[in-house]
């Protein structure tokens, strides 16, 4: 965290550097329910660091996180009742790919938005541009040959 | 007194960059040639002297002068010599000097290499650049004085951060900022075409080294930075979508885009207000990237708020370099004529979508840097936007981008065939085909983006193998004559040939990380664990003291099907002087994959935590980039696009502008 921190304030392109992370204790005997734990904390920010996942944080808090997730699903419950459980208690801040909402509808669409306003561009100056010259006639074909002769 | 030389050589250079950024304008307008020859010897001067602000710096941190505070801070004297060195840019006021340093070498490249640019266009860009020069250098001479003293000096300094005490810091930072800041040069010129008012396909033909200079720069930089990343950081991620990175990813992607759309000014005179446009985007998001990164606006809105001066300081330099160009771009630039026409199915309406994809890419990656805090300043609200979000938006898109690549490389200039190209593109679309079925049926689990990924690179690579193939190739030709039509292709069509061939080779990296194996374990001498095809023994755990760090290292046994294969040391590292920990993570690369591994710290009973990753062709991802820099290098080689070299183009050049004006 700290590490990462100063990382950060020195601007390269660097990240952390983090030993820590899933630890072996952590790791849920059955390896189907691992598997969806792991899916799960990849989404999840580690709230107390700089844009990581509590997959990749050493941080405690991750940790206990990642027990929690376990917990929970060791107890039968989906990913996506985990998951509300978790917004419910820290908001949208925890979830590495916002929602789409009023207030993200900007950034989900901000894609879209650039290639439509990019394509309208390219369509409104060919628009304006004079039309490129037909193709050549049979005739002029013809004499392009003779020019080129048998090269080609 | 070294020290204070330095800082002097600073205030004069300071000096000197405003003479340069108003002399040679002024001397343009007027037609004196003295007055525009200022910008040459300023642009030289200036040079000179930044380099002795930053070899003063540089003697400081070597000799350990711990009365200078900026060593005092970052800076150790038993830390070896290459990191005392590096440490002269580890830290923020010194990698503002190498920013600045850099930013006057490529001034003084122009004014030594540039006798050929029409004078006029030379003395206004060297005057846009000197304009840059002077609003970094107050920056630092006023906020970020890398030559204040401390008194009373410190026996001994707090010591480099110890994960930059690595080779990473020595070669990173260097090539990421030539890349960033060699595109000022092209920002300076459009600058100066835009004061013009002219620009022409010679235009295009004076940047187009610069531009790919800085393109081949800043792809390294970005490569080395991420394979930083990927052995520091102990579970071998190498792109996190982070601020920082995105601000580097941002140039990137504008200057792709510039390479590709000033080829088609260049060569068909197309394309030039968005050329222009584009130009001045690219530095735009170099600039913003160093606001992202200097300002601290990152780490907190809040940290930036409670000591805005360097914030507000580098915020004004952004919008007066962003703004006024624009507004002079938003005057000028209905005046530019638009030339060389060419119908939608052609290269250079290829090339139009690869500048669409590239400029959408960017703007998400812009939205996605940026929205979360804009909206905590306009709703207090609080949201995340990290990997899965990019790798969902900018990831489709890339893999746009691959698909359409091979199309663009192999259509004709002006009016294209589109199926004629899928005819000559029939093998790598059927190889592409038979790389994504196979994977889809042998390979269980991974990512579903992965398969559709390798098939896309597959299908890149042989794309760009088989035009170079229908350059040189006729049915019936014999070997002789299709190798020296081979030798005969321009050096450019190589490099463009050698750079896509290397973004295929990167993207087969990227994909192939979907089929690698982990496993995290506690491990104990002599039992084995197994990761992917390999089995992994941990031998013995022992404590060595390094220079400034003392260090438990694990001697791991690498072993296939019982035939020992390597062996690796990953280590626990302890800086004693910031009391930190860093992982040194033990790899060796087989057949292009890669075993990574990483230990914890060591428990009571002898066990250590272990993490262990095999990760087939993941080197690719880095040899990949290496490709695509080569590529550009080559392309750069092209005698016809040497900068300022043949006296022919020089009078062509010339009758050229004359003519346009």
């Amino acid at each position: 965290m700290a590490r990462l921190r100063a990382l950060l304030a020195l601007g390269f392109l660097l990240v952390a550097a983090a030993a820590g992370a899933v630890q072996p204790d952590e790791v849920m005997k059955d390896p189907a329910l691992e598997a969806r734990a792991r899916t799960l904390s990849a989404e999840l920010r580690c709230l107390v660091c700089q844009n990581q996942s509590i997959d990749d944080s050493d941080a405690p808090l991750a940790r206990d996180i990642r027990l929690l997730i376990r917990d929970r699903i060791a107890q039968g419950e989906g990913n996506d009742s985990v998951r509300a459980f978790l917004v419910s208690r820290y908001g949208n801040f925890i979830l590495l790919k916002p929602p789409f909402e009023l207030s993200t509808v900007l950034l989900w669409l901000s894609g879209p938005l650039t290639l439509a306003l990019g394509a309208l561009g390219v369509y409104l100056a060919r628009r304006r541009a004079p039309a490129p010259p037909p193709p050549l006639s049979a005739k002029e074909e013809k004499r392009l040959k003779e020019i080129a002769g048998d090269n080609e | 007194m070294i020290v204070e030389a330095g800082h002097f050589a600073l205030i004069l250079a300071f000096a000197l960059s405003l003479a340069q950024a108003s002399a040679p304008l002024v001397g343009a307008r007027r037609g004196d040639p003295a007055l525009m020859a200022v910008g040459t010897s300023a642009a030289l001067g200036q040079f000179v002297l930044v380099a002795l602000a930053f070899a003063a710096l540089a003697w400081a941190h070597l000799t350990s002068d711990f009365s200078v505070l900026n060593v005092a801070e970052n800076s150790h004297s038993a830390a070896p010599a290459i990191y005392k060195f590096s440490g002269v840019w580890g830290n923020h006021e010194g990698s503002m000097l190498l920013w600045t340093l850099i930013l006057a070498v490529f001034g003084a490249i122009v004014a030594a290499f540039g006798r050929s640019l029409p004078s006029r266009l030379r003395a206004d860009a060297l005057a846009v650049q000197g304009m840059i020069s002077a609003a970094f250098l107050a920056f630092i001479l006023l906020t970020s004085n890398p030559f204040e003293r401390l008194s009373p000096a410190p026996f001994e300094g707090q010591d480099l951060n110890p994960i930059l005490q690595d080779p990473g810091l020595a070669i990173h930072p260097p090539l990421l900022y030539l890349g960033y800041v060699g595109f000022s040069i092209v920002f300076s010129f459009a600058a100066a075409a835009l004061i013009e008012g002219r620009i022409d396909a010679a235009w295009a033909r004076f940047v187009r080294p610069f531009a790919l200079i800085a393109w081949c720069f800043l792809t390294l930089g970005i490569a080395v930075g991420s394979y930083w990343a990927y052995y520091t950081l102990g579970w071998g991620g190498f792109w996190f979508w982070d601020p920082v990175e995105n601000a580097s990813l941002m140039p990137w992607l504008a200057g792709t885009a510039f390479i590709h759309s000033a080829a088609v000014m260049e060569k068909r005179d197309a394309l030039k207000v968005w050329t222009i446009f584009l130009a001045i985007l690219v530095f735009s998001f170099s600039l913003l990237g160093t606001f992202l990164v200097r300002s601290g606006v990152l780490t907190s809105v809040h940290a930036f708020a409670s000591d805005p001066r360097r914030g507000v300081f580098i915020l004004i330099i952004l919008a007066a370099f962003i703004a006024g160009p624009l507004a002079l771009f938003a005057w000028r630039a209905p005046m530019l004529r638009q030339g060389g026409l060419f119908a939608p199915i052609s290269r250079e309406g290829a090339l139009v979508l690869n500048n669409l994809l590239l400029t959408t890419v960017c703007a998400i990656v812009f939205f996605g840097t940026l929205y979360p805090l804009a909206l905590e300043q306009v709703t207090g609200e609080k949201i995340t936007v990290g990997a899965p979000f990019f790798n969902l938006t900018a990831g489709a898109l890339l893999m746009a981008i691959a698909f359409a690549t091979p199309f663009g490389f192999s259509l004709a200039w002006k009016r294209g065939d589109l199926l004629g190209v899928a005819q000559r593109l029939a093998v790598a679309l059927a190889g592409g085909l038979v790389v994504l079925v196979a994977l889809f049926a042998f390979v269980r689990g991974g990512p579903a983006l992965a398969p559709i990924a390798a098939s896309l690179a597959v299908f890149v690579m042989l794309g760009t193998l088989s035009e170079v193939v229908a350059r040189a190739w006729r049915r019936g030709a014999s070997l002789g004559v299709t190798l020296a039509r081979l030798a005969g292709l321009p050096l450019s069509f190589w490099g463009g040939a050698l750079a896509h061939f290397g973004a295929g080779v990167a993207l087969l990296g990227l994909a192939s990380t979907g089929f690698g194996a982990e496993t995290i374990a506690m491990m104990k001498a002599g039992a084995a664990q197994t990761v992917g095809p390999y089995q992994i023994t941990l031998d013995s755990l022992s404590d060595r003291a390094g220079p400034n760090y003392r260090e438990t290292v694990g001697e791991l046994t690498i072993r296939k099907d019982g035939v020992v294969v390597a062996t690796v040391e990953p280590a626990r590292r302890l800086f004693a002087t910031r009391q930190m920990a860093t992982t040194q993570a033990g790899i060796v690369t087989l057949r292009l994959g890669q075993v990574y591994t990483a230990i914890g710290d060591p428990g009571a009973d002898g066990a250590v935590a272990a993490r262990l990753y095999w990760k087939p062709l993941v080197t690719l991802i880095w040899f990949g980039a290496v490709v695509m820099a080569l590529g550009g290098a080559l392309s750069l080689a092209d005698r016809r696009l040497r900068f300022g070299a043949p006296a022919p183009a020089r009078s062509a050049a010339g009758a050229a502008a004359r003519g346009a004006g």
